[in-house]
């Protein structure tokens, strides 16, 4: 390509993508599409905020006379979501490694990740209507659901993690005539440690939001009081629950920083 | 005790058709150092990966005698496999440290194949193994080291972590594949040299392959020259002569 002045170099160096440019005004257009199907408009939205200030108006005071209700429903959904994290978590940990393609032969691999696929299928609301009507209502049931639902999310994430490791440092352990435990205990898992408690904070964090849910449809925890509160009308309960739920997240949050702190240096 | 390696008609064919070792014939024993140079991609790491298996000989045989007892290395699998693997060392270009752990714990990692999932799980490494690798550590000049991340050290005392590796094994030969690649002229000489003295000390053979012709004639006891998958010069190291170089490198603006 002697013959190409600069010119012309400067001016392909950074080609614009036709298609990239079509895509995104297809979305840009689809996104107004779908905003007057569903039929938003200035009105609309106007009423609604005129709804909203009547029950925002409704929550006050809160109600701190059910504390006995609340406290069944948030430790109950507190000992949903660390029985499905810690349980979720151990299954994962064999799941993952059996689902990754690098150290695995095919079938395992994909035997193990259709079966992480499975479990991610479906949402955890779904799996715990599933789980109500298998084994009943109760915290049984969300625990179940929400076992599953750790093993799709960490489970591929794990397996994922697995395939990303450096393939030397698992050769020179390798040379080393360990036998594959120890291969896997010191080849592969210091490489993905860190990873891996990001990503079981991370499934904590989510079960906790998903634990204050699965009550909604009978499967344990404080959702079955938050849903009933929500029917009576009983707002101020309502908002003291909410309440509740936020502190408890954002102690999560906090917890979760600093057991990321402690593992990942 | 003599150890001593034994390769005939060894051939690695990555590709059916398309051999990158054309059928080796080579013994090394005693406790020299031997140095294999060529020009890149004739197969040099080839045939040192297929001494302890990291790659799959296509056919010929590897017979590995130590204490008058010989192995086929290349018909091995599974447990027979790992066990004789524990008696080839082997350092690498890039360290192939694990990154994560500590220098000791590096070192140990040379035990792996003589310890339980669950006493290596727990770092219960035999009382033996963990006084061995503060010897070594303090043989390679790392001995203030070991708790020191492998992440946290320089090219060159990475790879004297990856010699005191592979000596944790208490190997009966050691493999080098291009250890001073990765590093400085001045590191790669003492690396060179502490690989020499180490096959000296501990009675075995050492087998580096190399670009470096120079740092080839000044440590090696003996030099294999391979040149498209076939030993074409195997010999003292004042005998390779420019023209020679020549030959197996090819062009001579080099030299």
């Amino acid at each position: 390509m002697l013959s190409t002045t600069s010119a012309q170099r400067v001016s392909t160096a950074f080609r614009v993508d036709l298609w990239t440019r079509v895509l995104v005004l297809l979305l840009f257009v689809y996104v107004i599409y779908a905003a007057s199907q569903i039929g938003f408009s200035w009105e609309r939205f106007v009423s609604g905020l005129d709804n909203g200030a009547r029950f925002l108006k409704r929550m006050f005071p809160p109600d701190l006379s059910k504390m006995d209700i609340l406290w069944k429903g948030i430790s109950e959904s507190l000992q949903i979501a660390v029985l499905a994290s810690v349980a979720g978590i151990l299954i994962s940990l064999p799941l993952g490694l059996m689902g990754a393609r690098n150290l695995m032969p095919a079938w395992l691999s994909w035997t193990a990740r259709t079966l992480i696929a499975i479990c991610r299928s479906l949402h955890p609301v779904i799996m715990a209507i599933l789980f109500v009507k298998a084994v009943g209502f109760g915290a049984l049931a969300g625990t179940l659901a929400l076992v599953v639902a750790s093993i799709g999310f960490i489970g591929k994430l794990f397996a994922d993690a697995i395939e990303e490791i450096s393939e030397k440092q698992v050769e020179a352990i390798r040379a080393t005539g360990a036998p594959f435990p120890n291969l896997v205990l010191f080849g592969v898992l210091p490489q993905v440690l860190s990873r891996f408690i990001g990503f079981s904070t991370y499934q904590l964090d989510s079960n906790l939001r998903n634990s204050t849910m699965v009550g909604i449809v009978g499967a344990g925890g404080i959702g079955g009081p938050l849903f009933s509160a929500f029917q009576r009308f009983d707002y101020s309960f309502v908002f003291t629950i909410l309440v509740t739920i936020i502190m408890i997240i954002v102690v999560g949050e906090l917890l979760a920083n600093y057991v990321k702190k402690v593992f990942y240096v | 005790m003599s150890h001593s390696l034994e390769i005939r008609g060894l051939v690695k064919a990555y590709t059916p058709g398309n051999p990158v070792l054309k059928s080796i014939d080579l013994d090394v024993d005693g406790t020299g150092l031997t140095a294999i140079i060529g020009p890149s991609g004739t197969g040099k790491s080839t045939l040192i990966r297929c001494i302890n298996r990291l790659v799959d000989p296509t056919s010929g045989t590897i017979n590995l005698c130590s204490d008058g007892r010989c192995v086929d290395l290349a018909g091995l699998k599974g447990r027979a496999l790992r066990e004789n693997r524990r008696l080839i060392g082997m350092v690498f270009q890039e360290f192939n440290l694990v990154e994560r752990l500590t220098v000791m714990e590096n070192l140990l990692c040379g035990r792996l194949g003589y310890v339980g999932a669950w006493a290596a799980w727990r770092r219960k490494f035999p009382q033996a193994d963990v006084e061995h690798a503060f010897d070594l550590l303090e043989t390679v000049g790392l001995g203030d080291f070991a708790n020191q991340r492998a992440d946290a050290l320089s090219g060159g005392q990475r790879q004297r972590v990856g010699i005191a590796r592979a000596l944790m094994q208490r190997p009966k030969v050691l493999l080098a594949d291009e250890p001073t690649s990765s590093l400085d002229p001045k590191t790669s000489f003492e690396i060179m040299l502490l690989l020499k003295e180490q096959g000296r000390l501990n009675n075995i053979p050492v087998i580096v392959n190399m670009h470096d012709v120079e740092l080839a004639r000044r440590y090696a006891d003996r030099v294999i020259g391979m040149s498209g998958g076939q030993i074409v010069y195997d010999g003292a190291p004042d005998g390779l002569s420019d023209e020679f170089l020549k030959q197996i490198y090819g062009g001579e603006a080099w030299l």
